[in-house]
This record gives structure tokens, C-alpha cells and sequence, in this order.
């Protein structure tokens, strides 16, 4: 048994090495069939936006870092648009009865991103996001280049920079 | 345990040979939370005899293509405390292997699913909480046609190191009518209908009652969108389940669900009711808390964020309970008088949770049904009634605020099993602020009040947490207990805590004293006892 047990943590030992030194940033976004706001299955990996840099944000109604990053960038969302042709995807991890709470959240907000539910936090899973908020910069490729967990007031010119890094390329 | 040790060869395989399949992407996850206990008799601490408690984990995923393979190693030496000391130990808690194209996925092993809102079959892992409810089995999902989805499952569920007796099976429709019905996707009006059937097969072993060996559950439900205006409904029946849980009382279960609102820019206003009634539905009749739950059954008010409003959190009454929820959201616009520059947010919630309107039927010698209901009436007895008023203001690029006022009435006995509170009503006060020191240096301040003339009295609560660059963080907070009608329990349950973040990964050290209570996820609680002493936490992903 002890022996099995050293086999599982070299296990894993030698796979986040393995992965680590290939570069974790390099990842595609994995394939997980999460809905919109409507309803329709949609598969992540299939996230696109014309060879140009999606964002991608998983938050919550109910968390406040989450909201205070959303709002940060709506009020700079027409300026980055304008200089990175960027598109921000929102993943809601609001279990599925907050559904509708969502819906009219967002809404309320005006937000203009794509908006997506997870409530069964599989996205969330394959993602390996631990907490909320949990922010990726993906490049036009689909490749993850950049994420940072949680939310200082700030925070957002950060995700703005590796925006600018991609597109200058 | 073959088994096993197959599917992590397999994944070992893979894993080895991940540089050289180019498609091929390994994922991580790592968490470790570890807490030592300090004795401290006036708050309540235990004597702790290990000293201190680990709960950790690491998942690993590979996937090429369309196959993913993954494990999650769990260890508890020993659980910290308030989490079931059944999980103390270490191993493989959950391995699965699967197969998804655009038209089947098939997993084998242990996997999390729901059906619609959960009222028949949610599995999920909730780590906080200490519950995991996976099932070890079979689930095939199959897109039959463009608007049309089934899915089935089949298995054991977890339980702790083992698995519940009850083999789950379960299957769910979904009909997505704009996607089905040829030029129904450009009209504006969105309707997706959905059923569900669960059944849980457990040998009918009990000894004094004749209990039914399959007790099967169904649900229908259906949403509707047009603009701003969504309607969502479910109703859940499920036969008659005699359980530790109820009684062993043989009167079938049901839930109503219904959440309807309009939402445009700058305004918001949404209204939930609901109705559960005899609805724990376990896959073991003997399991008791949080304990191989089949179902889920959601909870009207929101999750509190606020330390002090966590005092009295919520958690749903399986055995019956009926609500009311209202939402409005405005927003002041910005350039306006009331908005200000930035604008200004408000949102008001009122909910109303009160017990079933029942009649014993006394009738526990005989046919056991144990009561009648009354669905129209609304019984006298309060379980939570709360009204939350919110504020939140920007008043410069460097500096924002947040005002927050609850009054709540509380049935402490009912909702944390104790005896002699009763209806604790309490009145909190929060103002939570922002202040951009320098372009990433921030200074987040709370200050809250909890006054209570019942319970443990007054709390006040103050929090300066300091954000020092991008990569570190620092933070004092205090919940002092000044109200407490016994004087020498008028402690402060102060805490220290810094700690370091980039990308995924998060450290942080704590030290400080913690009250007991209950927490609550969604309406799910655990039981939280008091402690003293340092708590590390980290989290990494990859």
C-alpha cells in the first residue's frame, strides 16, 4: 500500500513538472458543452473570435471582486475593443436555480459580453479555476496565454497589457 | 481496486507519452488547507489530540482529442475539524475515463451531473462543505438531433471512503423548441422543456417496517425567455420513501419550483416561490445530514457574503417548508443628480421561508403517512424572513463603497437543530470600502454591527485588508462579541492573515481565533466549531 501510495504522489509529482515545463499557458481552452443564457449548447473549445484575443472571466452573482472586475472593464470594454478587437466571455458558476437571477443580472448591468452558464461547474473543472474570480487571456488561436485568480482595483489594466502583448505580435 | 489501478496505468500511459502526442493537454489541480488547535475553553475550542488537521487534494486530467482520463487524490491526516472524521485517511477518491464527441459522450467511473434544478438528482463536489456525492458508474449523454438531448446514469454514490448501498439510476430529457422546430431559432420568444426520472434500488432490509426496495422520482420543467422578460418552473414527485430523515413515514414527496422576472438596462426586479415537502431523497434510507444525497433542493435567499451576516445563514428544510423571494435592482445613471459621476447601484431583497401548513394525522401506528398539506395555506411559524437593502457607490477612480442593511428573523431551532432560541430577530449594518492607494496598492475596510437583543447579543466586526503590488496581501480582522449577555463571552475572534498570489496560484498563513457556527453553501450547511490557531492554505492549478 505504501508503495502504491509513493506511485500516485510521483505520479504527480512528475506529470506537474512535465506539464509546468512545457509551458502551462500554452493549453487550448478544453471542450465542455456549457449553455448560454438562452439555452443552446455550446462547446468551449469552439470559442472564437476571427483570429482575435477572447477574455475569458468565471464569476458569480454573489461575488463582490467578481462584479467590481466586470464593471472595471465595461467601463473600458468600447476603448479595448477599439485597440485589441478583443471579446470578453463570461462564465457564470451560479448554481442552475440562479439561472434567471443571472439572466436579469446581466442585463441589469448592460454588460455587452457573450455570457454562459456553468452550473454544474464542469467548465469550471477542466479549467482548473479555484476560486472566483478566475481570469484567462486567450489568444486568437485559442491558446491560453495569461490568467490571474482573484481581483484587485487594477487588476484589469494587467489583462489589458497581455491584450496589447498579443495583438502587437 | 483493479479497477483502479487499470485506469491510472492507463492515465500513467498517457501522461508519459504526453510530449509526444501532440494534441494531448495535461491539467492540474492542488489545494492543501491545514489549521493547528490550540485548547481555549472560553471560546469553546476542543482539545485537539493530533494538534492539527490536513483536508488536501490534487486532480490531474489529460486529455487528447476526444478521449480525457483523470484522478483526484484526497488526504485528510486528519480532516480538520468540522468536516465527518470518516474522511481521516488518504487514497484515490474519484477516477474517471470518457469519451465525448458532438453527438455521444459516454464516462466511466465517478462523475458529477444534474438534472434541471436538481430537485431529483445533483452530484456534486463541494470541498468547502466536505461533500461529495459522486457517482461510481456509467453516464451516457446523447444529442439526438439538433434540439433534442437525453442523458442516463447508473451507479453507486460516494460515501466518504466507500460507496452507499443504493445503486442511482436516472435519466433526463431536454427539449430545446427554437433549436427543433425549423425557423423557431429567429423568433424572439426562447422555450426549453425538460424531464426527468430517478430511481434508487437499495435491498429492503429494514426490520420493522416494510420499505420499498425501488423508490423512483420525476420532474418536469420548463423555461421561457423573450427579452428581458424569463420564466423558469419545475415540479418534483417522488414516491413514498420511508427514512431515518422523515420518520419512516410513507407519505410521497413534492416540489414547486417557479422563478419568473424582467430585467432591462439600469433595471431588474425578479420573484422566486417555492414549496418542498418531504423531499430528502437519499440512496441509502439510514443516511442522515448531508449524507449520499440524490437530490439538491435550492434555496430561495441569496448567499450571504458579509462576515456577520453568516451568523444566521439559511439551509433548506428537506422535510418541508414553503417561500417567497423578490429581487429589485435599479441603477441610478451616471451623470445624474442621485448617480453621481459613476452612477449608483440598489438592489432590495425580501424573502419569507415559513413552515408547511400541515395536520398530524396521527396515524404513525397504522398507515403512517404522518400528515396532510395544506398548499395554499401559509403556516404561522417563521423559519427566515429577510429583507436586505444594498447600496453600492463609486465616488472617484480611488475610492468606492458599499452599504449594506439586513433584518432578518431567524428560527435558530429549526434551522441549526437547537433547542430554546426560537425566533432570533436581528438587525446588520455593513459598509465595505475600497480605496486605491497607489495604481495597485488597494486598502479594502469593512466595518459591520449585528444587534441582537437575543442569542449571543451584539457583534461588531472591523476588517483592513491591504493589497501591497499585484503579488501580496496582508490583512487584520476583528469579530468581537460585546453584546453577549454573559460577560466573560464578550471575546474578540481576531485574526491575522497575509499571504501571496500570482497566476493560479495562492498562498496564504492565518492566525487567530474563530467562532463556532454553521456554514452554508446554496443552503447546504456544515457545522463549524470554534478555533485557535494558525491555518495555512494553498491553492495551485495547471
Amino acid at each position: 500500500m505504501r508503495q502504491y501510495r509513493i506511485a500516485i504522489a510521483l505520479l504527480f509529482c512528475g506529470a506537474y513538472l512535465c506539464a509546468y515545463s512545457q509551458d502551462m499557458k500554452g493549453n487550448k481552452v478544453p471542450a465542455v458543452a456549457i449553455k448560454t443564457m438562452n439555452g443552446i449548447l455550446s462547446n468551449t473549445s469552439k470559442f472564437s473570435n476571427n483570429g482575435k484575443p477572447m477574455v475569458i472571466d468565471f464569476w458569480a452573482t454573489w461575488c463582490v471582486p467578481c462584479i467590481m472586475e466586470l464593471n472595471a472593464i465595461a467601463d473600458k470594454y468600447d476603448y479595448w475593443q477599439k485597440e485589441t478587437g478583443v471579446k470578453m466571455i463570461i462564465v457564470s458558476v451560479d448554481t442552475v436555480h440562479n439561472t434567471t437571477t443571472v439572466s436579469s443580472f446581466v442585463k441589469n448591468k448592460g454588460w455587452r459580453y457573450d455570457v454562459y452558464l456553468d452550473p454544474d461547474k464542469s467548465f469550471q473543472e477542466a479549467m482548473k479555476v479555484m476560486d472566483t474570480p478566475c481570469t484567462f487571456v486567450v489568444d486568437g488561436s485559442g491558446k491560453i496565454v495569461w490568467m490571474h485568480n482573484s481581483y484587485n482595483e487594477g487588476d484589469e489594466d494587467k489583462v489589458f497589457e497581455e491584450l496589447k502583448k498579443i495583438t502587437a505580435k | 481496486m483493479k479497477k483502479i489501478q487499470l485506469i491510472v496505468s492507463l492515465l500513467f500511459v498517457s501522461v508519459v507519452n504526453a510530449q509526444s502526442l501532440t494534441d494531448g493537454q495535461l491539467r492540474g489541480s492542488i489545494e492543501i488547507d491545514a489549521q493547528t488547535y490550540r485548547h481555549d475553553s472560553l471560546i469553546g475550542a476542543p482539545a485537539v489530540p493530533e494538534k492539527m488537521g490536513l483536508n488536501s487534494f490534487a486532480q490531474l486530467d489529460y486529455t487528447n482529442g476526444k478521449i480525457s482520463a483523470g484522478i483526484r487524490y484526497e488526504a485528510y491526516e486528519n480532516a480538520l475539524q468540522g468536516y465527518d472524521a470518516r474522511y481521516n485517511g488518504q487514497g484515490i477518491a474519484n477516477k474517471y475515463l470518457r469519451f465525448a464527441d458532438s453527438t455521444i459522450d459516454v464516462t466511466v467511473g465517478d462523475f458529477y451531473e444534474q438534472f434541471g434544478s436538481g430537485l431529483i438528482l445533483r452530484s456534486y463536489w463541494q470541498y468547502q462543505l466536505g461533500v461529495d456525492n459522486s457517482i461510481d458508474g456509467v453516464r451516457l449523454k446523447y444529442n439526438i438531433c439538433k434540439g433534442i438531448s437525453v442523458k442516463g446514469v447508473i451507479g453507486h454514490q460516494r460515501y466518504y471512503w466507500g460507496e452507499g448501498a443504493g445503486i442511482v439510476r436516472g435519466v433526463d430529457g431536454e427539449i430545446n423548441l427554437n433549436e427543433l422546430i425549423p425557423h423557431w431559432d429567429t423568433i424572439k420568444t426562447k422555450i426549453i422543456l425538460g424531464g426527468s426520472f430517478v430511481s434508487n434500488y437499495q435491498v429492503p432490509d429494514n426490520t420493522t417496517y416494510n420499505v420499498p426496495g425501488n423508490v423512483g422520482a420525476t420532474a418536469g420543467r420548463i423555461s421561457i425567455n423573450n427579452g428581458g422578460f424569463s420564466f423558469y418552473s419545475e415540479y418534483a414527485y417522488k414516491i413514498n420513501d420511508p427514512s431515518v430523515v422523515n420518520n419512516y413515514i410513507y407519505k410521497p414527496g413534492q416540489a414547486f419550483l417557479l422563478r419568473t422576472g424582467y430585467s432591462t438596462k439600469g433595471f431588474s426586479f425578479s420573484v422566486s416561490g417555492e414549496s418542498m415537502d418531504n423531499m430528502s431523497f437519499k440512496s441509502d434510507r439510514t443516511a442522515t445530514k448531508n449524507d449520499l444525497d440524490i437530490n439538491y433542493l435550492p434555496t430561495l435567499p441569496r448567499d450571504e457574503t458579509y462576515q456577520l451576516a453568516q451568523i444566521y445563514p439559511y439551509a433548506t428544510q428537506p422535510n418541508g417548508e414553503m417561500g417567497v423571494d423578490a429581487e429589485l435592482r435599479y441603477t441610478l445613471p451616471k451623470e445624474s443628480v442621485l448617480g453621481g459621476k459613476y452612477g449608483t447601484e440598489l438592489d432590495a431583497e425580501v424573502s419569507a421561508i415559513n413552515a408547511l401548513d400541515t395536520t398530524n394525522l396521527n396515524d404513525l401506528n397504522t398507515n403512517r403517512l404522518g400528515y396532510s398539506v395544506n398548499y395554499f395555506g401559509v403556516n404561522s411559524e417563521i423559519y427566515f424572513n429577510n429583507t436586505t437593502i444594498e447600496l453600492k457607490h463609486k465616488f472617484s477612480p480611488k475610492f468606492r463603497m458599499i452599504l449594506q442593511y439586513v433584518d432578518e428573523a431567524y428560527n435558530k431551532d429549526v434551522i441549526q437543530q437547537e433547542v430554546g432560541y426560537q425566533i432570533v430577530h436581528c438587525n446588520i449594518g455593513i459598509f465595505d470600502g475600497y480605496y486605491r492607494i497607489a495604481s495597485s496598492n488597494t486598502l479594502h475596510f469593512e466595518f459591520q454591527e449585528l444587534l441582537t437583543k437575543q442569542d449571543q447579543g451584539n457583534w461588531a466586526f472591523g476588517m483592513a485588508e491591504m493589497n501591497f503590488g499585484s503579488n501580496w496581501f496582508a490583512g487584520l480582522l476583528d469579530e468581537y462579541n460585546y453584546g453577549n449577555p454573559i460577560a466573560n463571552q464578550q471575546i474578540h475572534y481576531y485574526t491575522i492573515t497575509g499571504g501571496y498570489t500570482k497566476n493560479a496560484l495562492r498562498v496564504s498563513l492565518g492566525y487567530g481565533k474563530t467562532r463556532s457556527g454553521i456554514l452554508c453553501v446554496g443552503g447546504v450547511c456544515r457545522q463549524i466549531p470554534a478555533s485557535d490557531g494558525f491555518s495555512l492554505s494553498l491553492t495551485e492549478s495547471f
